[in-house]
């Protein structure tokens, strides 16, 4: 008897360590871990400065705490902390399930994750402290731009290393979003980051004047169309139809859908230049660029809506699929919002006022959070071996929670932006102006307090996911799924 | 506008590759059986 149990050990052992190869998950739950953390923090950094523009005092006299530091230190956090590693945590996922092979690269990964942390803890320390070069979502300091670079490099061949040892044929729609997205970010960083340094922290860009906002735009609206969009249309792509447990509606739109949208991405940036300096027809084609978007935008959330065609009745019952759900939703609105604003006639009322910001937010909490949260909901119970979330309510309550405060944010910012729009236009019989400023800034309050309610709302959601992630987490124990057999699967 | 002597050039090769990359997809038939690659991810795991 004990002769068999030795036989058996050594069967077992033999079994896991040289012929079953596991899927590399331990990176994908450090990140998945990690961008809800740094969901929370970004957020409460968001509402802080939220809770600033309403009660400036909250500034506290400080340089370091000042509106001018935090709000890049926010804008940072959710876009490169929270959602990049929302997008490492569910490309790594999602590679190796639909490649059924290992990460390629081995410590390379691991690399990519502490990394990936460095950068964010070297932005969290450097911004409040005043080092920026001042272009809008590319403030970071030449050293970590290189780190970033370093990263990003190490990322790719990661990705690409394991679509290159993939044991199934076909290339699965979301990896080829998720791979114009890395490739597009490589490109964007490292043309618009060309700066020489003066000193340690210290450089001046490459470009001048125009040039400058030029290029800062062309990076600018990309990081939009690849980080912000490609990159989570890559988790819709995977995640909607395995929580909804049906393919997606049409696999053939959403290869058009993929190639439309890397085609006619590249020129919409202009549209940030609208009457400025930049030469007239660039501003036009720029225009045009955005307004040709809606198309493939909008084909690729009918196709990730219409995917439940025939399953309605899941949304009434399942908190996840009612976050990826919603979040298509956003993804149409904003798309359909973004090409509006580009129109030059619209953008003379829109541009500078607070109708901007919540278009970005209609986005950003509505499509990224939203879709971000919907994946890593699915992910994490099955990343520590467990069947589903700690709390089920607790996603319910998330889920409204988030809603409920993107609604009031972005309704408040629709009002406060048209209002200071016409404000700014509006002009007496004599020729000058009906309102001054400040004014307008007066007028705005209410609606800066009622968007610091949504933002609070919002961010109380994360908590209650951080909260939910935790006991999940601690309730379970990581487990390493092994790549199963590929045979089963040609 | 110096700087469109680069972005416009950039914008170019970008078409090119983008284009090689569709070149491929086609003739490694990776369209070849949609209907059957959409289903398959239900059953990785």
């Amino acid at each position: 008897m004990p002769h068999s149990i030795v036989n058996l050990g050594y069967f077992t052992m033999s079994l896991n360590s040289s012929e079953a190869v596991m899927y590399n998950d331990t990176v994908v739950r450090q990140f998945s871990i990690m961008a809800v953390i740094w969901g929370v923090v970004g957020m409460l950094v968001g509402v802080i400065i939220a809770a600033q523009l309403y009660i400036p005092e909250l500034n506290l006299g400080l340089p370091w705490t000042s509106f001018g530091r935090l709000r890049p230190l926010h804008t940072n956090a959710v876009i490169f902390a929270f959602g990049g590693s929302a997008l490492f945590a569910t490309s790594y996922y999602v590679v190796q399930r639909t490649c059924q092979t290992r990460l390629f690269g081995g410590p390379l990964a691991s690399f990519t994750f502490w990394g990936w942390q460095l950068v964010i803890v070297a932005a969290a320390i450097s911004l409040p402290l005043g080092y920026t070069q001042g272009k809008e979502y590319a403030e970071l300091e030449w050293p970590i731009d290189i780190l970033i670079a370093l990263v990003w490099i190490a990322y790719a061949i990661v990705f690409f290393g394991t679509i290159g040892k993939r044991k199934v044929k076909h290339i699965y729609v979301a990896n080829w979003f998720f791979g114009a997205f890395i490739i597009a970010v490589a490109l964007l960083h490292i043309v618009n980051s060309a700066a020489i340094p003066a000193e340690f922290m210290k450089s001046y860009s490459a470009y001048a004047g125009v040039q400058d906002a030029m290029v800062q735009w062309w990076y600018g609206h990309n990081a939009v169309g690849f980080f912000l969009t490609a990159g989570f249309l890559g988790m819709m792509y995977y995640f909607v139809p395995k929580q909804a447990e049906r393919p997606v509606y049409s696999y053939r739109l959403s290869i058009v859908h993929f190639w439309a949208l890397i085609f006619t991405y590249m020129w919409a940036g202009p549209h940030h230049l609208h009457y400025t300096a930049l030469p007239d027809w660039t501003q036009s084609l720029g225009m045009v660029f955005s307004l040709i978007l809606l198309a493939p935008s909008w084909g690729g959330m009918i196709n990730g809506i219409m995917t439940l065609s025939g399953a309605w009745h899941k949304l009434r019952d399942d908190p996840i699929l009612r976050f990826l759900i919603v979040s298509l939703s956003f993804y149409g609105m904003s798309t359909f919002e973004g090409p509006m604003m580009a129109i030059k006639t619209v953008n003379a009322l829109s541009h500078y006022t607070d109708w901007t910001v919540g278009h970005v937010h209609s986005g950003a909490l509505g499509w990224v959070g939203l879709v971000s949260m919907g994946s890593l909901y699915y992910m994490i119970p099955r990343l520590f071996g467990q069947k589903q979330m700690y709390s089920v309510k607790a996603i319910e309550l998330h889920f409204w929670m988030a809603t409920i405060g993107i609604v009031l944010y972005i309704a408040a910012m629709w009002i406060a932006g048209v209002m200071q729009g016409l404000m700014w236009r509006g002009v007496n019989p004599d020729g000058t102006l009906t309102y001054t400023f400040v004014e307008s800034v007066k007028a705005t309050y209410p609606f800066y307090a009622l968007r610091l309610l949504g933002g609070l709302l919002y961010l109380g959601g994360m908590i209650v996911m951080l909260w939910n992630v935790l006991k999940t987490a601690s309730v379970g124990k990581s487990v390493d799924v092994p790549v199963p057999p590929v045979a089963a699967h040609a | 506008m110096d700087i469109l002597f680069l972005l416009i050039p950039l914008s170019v090769v970008l078409v090119l590759a983008i284009l090689a990359g569709l070149w491929w997809a086609i003739h490694n038939d990776q369209f070849d059986d949609l209907e059957k690659e959409g289903e398959r991810i239900l059953h990785d795991d």
